[in-house]
C-alpha cells in the first residue's frame, strides 16, 4: 500500500516536472527555426534565424496570421545530424507547427524523418542537395533555393561555351554542398565534351593556405577554375591565386554569391564568376528586407538571408491562406498559390522545389556582383 | 624543378608560421610538461587584435606601414596580456593537480575564447587588410614567392633567432633553463619559478600573435575558429622535432609545412592531412621522442 | 576587506583593458565605421569585479581544503557523503532501487525529445566508460577515441547499405572491427609515452576522418549515408515514438553490461595489469608483465566499446556524416572520463549525463552555452581536480591489533 501512494508521487513529481516542456498549443503559430547557430558554422544558420525573426516581428505588429501571433523557436543543431535529431524532436515535443530549416543538407536528412513522422512541413533555406526533393523521401520538404543540379550544369555550360575554356580545374571543399556541385560540374563539363577536366581535387577547409594546390592547377595548364564551396575558402583560394600571378576564370556557386565574398575577398574579387539565384535585388519585397535588416544590424545580412526570409514568407502565407497549420492544407496552399517573396514570385512543385527561384550566371564588376544575360 | 621551388617555397612559409606558433607549445611545455591547448586561441586573438587596430587606425586616416607595425604591436602586447592572464586562471591553480586536469582545463579554455571571440565580435570571416606592400623587386619571381611571403619568413627567422639570443644570453633565458631542467632546484638557487612561467606564456604568446599578423594579411581573412586548426597543426609540429625543444620546433614546423605542400603538389591536396599526421607517426615509430628529442631516462 | 574589494577593482580593470578591443570596440571596414560599445565595458567591469572576489573566497576555501588534507583530517574523520553513499550497502541498496525504477520509469512519463536526448546520453556513458579503461585504467591518453566510435557507426552504415545487413547482426560486427582497429592502431605507437600519444591519436582521429570523407566510393563521403534502419525487435513495425523508447531500454542494457563488465574488469588480472602499467611503467614490465598484450588489450577494449556505441548512434540517427567524429567529440568523451574522475564509474555516468544533457538543457542561452561549457571544464579542473567521484580503490584493512587482543 505504501509503495503505491510513493510511486504515485514519484509519478506526479515526475510529470509536473515535464508538463511545462510539453505545452500548448493554438495561441500561437510556432514557428521552430533549426539550423547551425553556435560552431563553425554558424554563419550560414544565424541570417536565416535573423531573417525569421524580422518577419514575424513584422507580421506580429500588424495583428499576426489569421489573428495569432507568431512565434520563433530557434533551435541550435551545430549542422551535426545527431544533434539535429535533438533538435528536431525538441521542436515537435514542444508542439510546434512548422519548421524552417534545417541548413546543412545532411542535418536536414537526418531530422526530416522526425519531421515527417510528426506530420510537420520543413522549409529550408538553404539544404541543395538534390535527392532531398527528387528522391520522393521527404514529402514534408520544401527548400526556397534551387538543387546544385542546375547549378552545376550552369557553370559548366558557362565555362565551356562562354568563357571557350579547354582544360578545366575544378576544386572543391569535400562538404556535402561543395563536392556536390563540384561533382555535377565535372559530369555536366565531361558529358558536353569540349573541354577536359584536368584536375579534380579536394581542398581542406580551415588549412593556412592553398599555394600549393594553386601551383598544382598552372602546372597543369588550366585555363579556368571551377570551386564547389562556400565564399571564405574561395576568397582565399581567388586572393592566393592573385598573389601567385595567376590570372584564369574563377567560378564559384552560389555559396560564392553573395556580399560576404565582397567583403572577405575585396579588390581580388573582381572579375570572379558566380552561379547563383537569379537577381532579385530590383524586387521591392528584397529591398525592404535588406533594408530593415542593416536598420536593424548595422550590417549587409548574411548567407541565406533572402531565401530564410522567404521561407518564413511563404509558410505564414501558406497558413493564412489555408486557415490553419493542418498539414494538407499547408501543402495545397504552397504548392497552389504563388506568394511575393524575397527571393521572387514563387510556388512549389510536386517534389518540394521551388518554382520561380532559378540561377544565372554573375561576375563581379566594380565590386558588385552583376547579372550577365 | 620550377614546381618543386613553388612548393618548397609554400611549404616553407606554411612551416614558419607553424613554428611561430610551436614554439609556443614547446617552450611551455618544457617548463611545466602542459599541452596549452588554448594556444591556438591566442593566435587567434591576436589576428582579431590586429584586425581591430588596423581598422581604427585606417578610418583615422593613418597609412601603410605605420598601421602594421603598430597592429602588430599592440597585438603582440594584447596577446601577452592573454597569455598571462591564461596562465593565472586556467593552469596555475592546477600546478599540482594530476596530470589530465591540466589539459581538460586548457581545452575546455580554448572553447571559452573561442566563443568569447564569437561572441563579442561575429560568426563571420572578416577581411584582414593586405598590410604587407608589394615589393617591386619581388615582381619577377612573385609567383613562386611573393612579397608578403618574403616578410612572413624574414620575420619568423628574426623571431627565433631572438628568442633563440634571449633563452641563451639574458638572465630571464638562464633562469628558463634552470627551472625547465628542474624546478625545485631552480627555486631553491632563488629564480622566482611564477615568474618564470609567466613570462614563459608571454613569449610564446607574442610570436603566436606575430604569426597571426603574418597570416591575415597573407590569407587575407580571419574568423574565431582559424586558432583551432593550426593550433592542432603547430602542436604536431613541436611533438615531431621533440616537444619541450625550442630548435626541434621548428624543426619539426618547417618538415611538417614541406610534407603538405609536396603531398598537396604531388599527390592530392584532400589528403594533405593524412600525410601530416601519416610523417608524425612514422617519425615517432622510429624515434619516438621525436627528430631533436632527447630519449629520457625512465628511472623505478 | 578594503584590502579585498581594493584587489578585486584592479582585477576589474585588468579585465577591462583585456577585453577593451574585442567587446567595445567594433570594425565595420567596408563602411569605415567604428561602433563604440560602451556598455560592455561597464559590464565586464562589473562581472569581472564580483567574480573575482568569488574567485579569492573559493580560492580561500580550497587552500584550506587541501591544508586539511595534508594533516590527514579530513578523509579519514567524515568521508565524504559521496563515499558513504558508495561504501555503506544500507546507503546504496535503496538508491540503487530508486534509480533503477527511475531509469525504467523515465521514458514512460517523459516526452519522446527527453528520450532522445537521453539516448544520446547515454551512448556517450558507454563512450566514457570505454575509454576509462584505456585513458582511466592503462593510463594511455587517446584524444582519437572518437575514430573508433566512427568504425561502429560506418560499419552499420555501410553494412547496410550494401549487404543489407540488420542492426543486431552489425552490432556484434562493429564492437568487433572497433577492437580490431583499436589494436591495427596501437601496435605502431607501443612505444610512445603520454603526450606523445595524445597527438598520434589525435592524428589517429582526424585521419579516420579524412578518409571516411574522401573514400566516397565506400563510405559517400561527405553526403553522408541515410535512411540506417532503427533497431528492430522481431521485425516489428514501430512508430518513432516507441522506437526511441525500444533503444532507450537498449541502451540501459547496454550501460549495466558495460558497468558489469568493466567492474569486473577492473578487479581481474588484466585490470590490475593495467593500473600496474599507469602507476608505474617500467615497474610494470620489469614484475613480468607483457607490456605490448596489456596496452593492445586496453586499446581493443576501449574501442570494442566505441565500436558497439557506434552501432547504435548510427541506428538512433538514421543517418551518419562525417561532422559528427570530429576532434570535438574525442575531447568531450575525453572530458566525461576526466570530469567523473578517472577510472571511476559512477563519475563517469554522471559526468556523461551532465555534459550531454547541459548543453541541451542550456538551449535556453543557446548563443552562451558553449562559453559555459568551457568555463564549466575550467571551474572543474579547478575546484574538483579529482573528478565529480574520486576512483575508490579497493583496499584491505586488517584489523587493528589492540593491547587487549596482544594480553588475551
Amino acid at each position: 500500500m505504501r509503495k503505491t501512494v510513493l510511486k504515485k508521487l514519484i509519478l506526479v513529481a515526475l510529470l509536473s516536472m515535464v508538463v511545462p516542456a510539453t505545452g500548448f498549443a493554438a495561441d500561437t503559430i510556432k514557428v521552430g527555426v533549426a539550423g547551425p547557430h553556435t560552431g563553425d558554422l554558424a554563419p550560414y544558420g544565424i541570417p536565416t534565424k535573423e531573417a525569421a525573426e524580422m518577419v514575424a516581428a513584422q507580421v506580429n505588429a500588424a495583428g499576426g496570421v489569421l489573428g495569432m501571433q507568431v512565434e520563433v523557436m530557434p533551435m541550435d543543431d551545430q549542422c551535426k545530424p545527431e544533434i539535429a535529431t535533438n533538435a528536431a524532436t525538441k521542436l515537435v515535443s514542444q508542439g510546434v507547427d512548422v519548421v524552417i530549416g534545417h541548413v546543412c543538407s545532411g542535418a536536414t536528412k537526418a531530422a526530416l524523418g522526425i519531421y515527417k513522422e510528426a506530420n510537420i512541413i520543413a522549409v529550408s533555406p538553404s539544404a541543395t542537395n538534390p535527392p532531398l526533393t527528387q528522391s520522393g523521401d521527404y514529402p514534408n520538404f520544401y527548400r526556397t533555393i534551387a538543387p546544385d543540379d542546375d547549378q552545376g550544369k550552369l557553370a559548366a555550360e558557362f565555362a565551356t561555351n562562354k568563357l571557350g575554356a579547354k582544360k578545366i580545374a575544378i576544386l572543391h571543399d569535400k562538404g556535402d554542398y561543395g563536392k556536390g556541385f563540384a561533382d555535377f560540374s565535372k559530369h555536366f563539363v565531361e558529358a558536353g565534351g569540349k573541354a577536359e577536366v584536368v584536375l579534380f581535387e579536394g581542398v581542406t577547409p580551415g588549412a593556412m593556405d592553398y599555394s600549393a594546390v594553386i601551383q598544382k592547377v598552372r602546372r597543369e595548364g588550366a585555363d579556368a577554375v571551377i570551386f564547389g564551396g562556400y565564399h571564405p575558402e574561395a576568397s582565399k583560394l581567388i586572393g592566393q591565386m592573385n598573389k601567385k600571378r595567376m590570372k584564369i576564370p574563377f567560378i564559384g556557386p552560389d555559396g560564392v554569391k553573395g556580399d560576404g565574398f565582397l567583403e572577405i575577398a575585396g579588390k581580388d574579387a573582381e572579375g570572379v564568376y558566380a552561379t547563383g539565384p537569379m537577381d532579385v535585388s530590383s524586387l521591392p519585397v528584397n529591398q525592404k528586407a535588406k533594408a530593415d535588416y542593416i536598420e536593424k544590424y548595422g550590417k549587409e545580412p548574411g548567407t541565406f538571408f533572402d531565401q530564410g526570409y522567404a521561407a518564413m514568407q511563404v509558410i505564414l502565407k501558406a497558413i493564412e491562406a489555408s486557415g490553419g497549420t493542418e498539414y494538407a492544407g499547408l501543402e495545397k496552399a504552397l504548392k497552389g498559390n504563388f506568394v511575393d517573396t524575397a527571393v521572387g514570385r514563387i510556388k512549389f512543385d510536386a517534389k518540394g522545389d521551388a518554382e520561380g527561384v532559378g540561377f544565372s550566371v554573375f561576375q563581379v564588376q566594380d565590386g558588385k556582383f552583376v547579372e550577365l544575360k | 624543378m620550377e614546381y618543386f621551388l613553388e612548393l618548397s617555397s609554400s611549404g616553407l612559409v606554411r612551416g614558419s608560421i607553424y613554428a611561430l606558433i610551436a614554439l609556443g607549445y614547446t617552450m611551455v611545455y618544457g617548463i611545466i610538461q602542459l599541452i596549452n591547448f588554448a594556444h591556438g586561441e591566442i593566435y587567434m586573438i591576436g589576428a582579431f587584435v590586429a584586425l581591430i587596430v588596423s581598422g581604427v587606425l585606417t578610418i583615422y586616416g593613418f597609412s601603410g606601414v605605420s598601421i602594421l607595425i603598430l597592429a602588430a604591436l599592440i597585438a603582440a602586447i594584447y596577446a601577452a596580456a592573454y597569455g598571462y592572464t591564461l596562465e593565472k586562471i586556467a593552469y596555475r591553480p592546477l600546478r599540482n593537480a594530476p596530470r589530465l586536469s591540466p589539459l581538460i582545463s586548457a581545452i575546455g579554455m580554448s572553447l571559452f575564447l573561442q566563443n568569447y571571440v564569437l561572441l563579442a565580435q561575429t560568426p563571420d570571416f572578416l577581411r584582414f587588410p593586405a598590410l604587407i606592400p608589394d615589393f617591386e623587386f619581388m615582381e619577377p619571381i612573385a609567383h613562386i614567392m611573393g612579397s608578403a611571403e618574403l616578410v612572413i619568413l624574414v620575420t619568423s627567422a628574426i623571431s627565433m633567432v631572438g628568442l633563440t639570443v634571449l633563452i641563451k644570453y639574458t638572465r630571464i633565458g638562464k633562469a628558463m633553463r634552470a627551472t625547465q631542467q628542474d624546478m625545485v632546484m631552480a627555486r631553491l638557487v632563488g629564480v622566482n619559478v611564477d615568474n618564470v612561467i609567466s613570462v614563459t606564456f608571454i613569449i610564446g604568446s607574442v610570436l603566436a600573435a606575430i604569426g597571426g599578423v603574418l597570416v591575415g594579411s597573407y590569407i587575407g581573412q580571419i574568423n574565431f575558429y582559424i586558432g583551432f586548426m593550426a593550433g592542432v597543426k603547430a602542436f604536431t609540429a613541436a611533438v615531431l622535432g621533440g616537444i619541450g625543444n625550442v630548435p626541434g620546433a621548428v624543426l619539426g614546423a618547417l618538415v611538417l609545412g614541406l610534407t603538405e605542400a609536396y603531398a598537396a603538389g604531388y599527390i592530392s591536396s584532400a589528403y594533405e592531412d593524412v600525410f601530416a599526421f601519416g610523417v608524425l607517426v612514422l617519425i615517432l615509430i622510429l624515434r619516438p621522442s621525436g627528430l631533436l628529442g632527447k630519449a629520457v631516462k625512465q628511472k623505478v | 576587506m578594503v584590502d579585498n574589494i581594493k584587489r578585486s577593482l584592479l582585477v576589474a580593470l585588468w579585465f577591462v583593458f583585456l577585453t577593451f578591443p574585442l567587446m567595445v570596440v567594433k570594425v565595420n571596414t567596408l563602411k569605415s565605421i567604428v561602433e563604440w560599445r560602451w556598455m560592455n565595458m561597464l559590464w565586464v567591469a562589473i562581472g569581472a569585479f564580483a567574480l573575482s572576489l568569488v574567485w579569492r573566497w573559493a580560492m580561500a576555501r580550497r587552500q584550506l581544503k587541501s591544508k586539511k588534507a595534508e594533516q590527514g583530517e579530513d578523509e579519514s574523520v567524515k568521508a565524504g557523503f559521496a563515499t558513504r553513499l558508495m561504501e555503506d550497502p544500507k546507503l546504496y541498496k535503496p538508491a540503487l532501487i530508486v534509480i533503477a525504477l527511475a531509469t525504467i520509469v523515465f521514458p514512460l512519463v517523459v516526452d519522446i525529445y527527453q528520450t532522445n536526448i537521453m539516448v544520446l546520453a547515454l551512448i556517450f556513458v558507454v563512450l566514457g566508460l570505454g575509454l576509462n579503461v584505456t585513458v582511466g585504467l592503462a593510463g594511455l591518453l587517446d584524444l582519437g577515441y572518437v575514430a573508433f566510435f566512427a568504425v561502429g557507426a560506418y560499419t552499420y552504415g555501410v553494412l547496410n547499405s550494401f549487404y543489407g545487413l540488420g542492426f543486431w547482426t552489425c552490432l556484434p560486427i562493429g564492437g568487433l572491427m572497433g577492437a580490431l582497429f583499436g589494436i591495427a592502431l596501437g601496435f605502431p605507437i607501443l612505444r610512445l609515452r603520454g603526450d606523445y600519444l595524445a597527438i598520434v591519436t589525435l592524428g589517429f582521429g582526424s585521419i579516420a576522418k579524412i578518409v571516411i570523407e574522401n573514400w566516397e566510393e565506400v563510405f559517400n563521403g561527405a553526403k553522408g549515408i541515410a535512411g540506417i534502419p532503427r533497431p528492430g525487435f522481431f521485425g516489428a513495425e514501430m512508430n518513432i515514438t516507441s522506437a526511441t523508447t525500444y533503444t532507450y531500454y537498449l541502451m540501459i542494457l547496454m550501460v549495466v553490461f558495460a558497468i558489469f563488465i568493466t567492474n569486473r574488469l577492473k578487479d581481474s588480472r588484466i585490470g590490475r595489469a593495467w593500473m600496474a602499467l599507469r602507476e608505474d611503467e617500467i615497474a610494470c614490465v620489469a614484475m613480468g608483465v607483457d607490456m605490448a598484450k596489456t596496452k593492445l588489450g586496453a586499446y581493443a577494449f576501449g574501442a570494442f566499446w566505441a565500436g558497439l556505441a557506434g552501432v547504435i548512434f548510427a541506428a538512433r540517427n538514421t543517418y551518419i556524416n562525417p561532422n559528427s567524429f570530429t576532434f570535438m567529440e574525442s575531447a568531450l568523451v575525453l572530458s566525461i572520463v576526466v570530469m567523473g574522475g578517472m577510472g571511476s564509474i559512477i563519475g563517469v555516468i554522471i559526468a556523461a549525463l551532465v555534459l550531454i544533457l547541459m548543453p541541451e538543457y542550456l538551449r535556453a542561452f543557446s548563443e552562451y552555452r558553449m562559453l559555459m561549457f568551457g568555463a564549466v571544464m575550467v571551474l572543474m579542473m579547478i575546484f574538483r581536480p579529482e573528478g565529480l567521484i574520486a576512483n575508490v580503490r579497493r583496499k584491505y584493512t586488517g584489523r587493528k591489533v589492540t593491547t587487549e587482543d596482544a594480553n588475551a
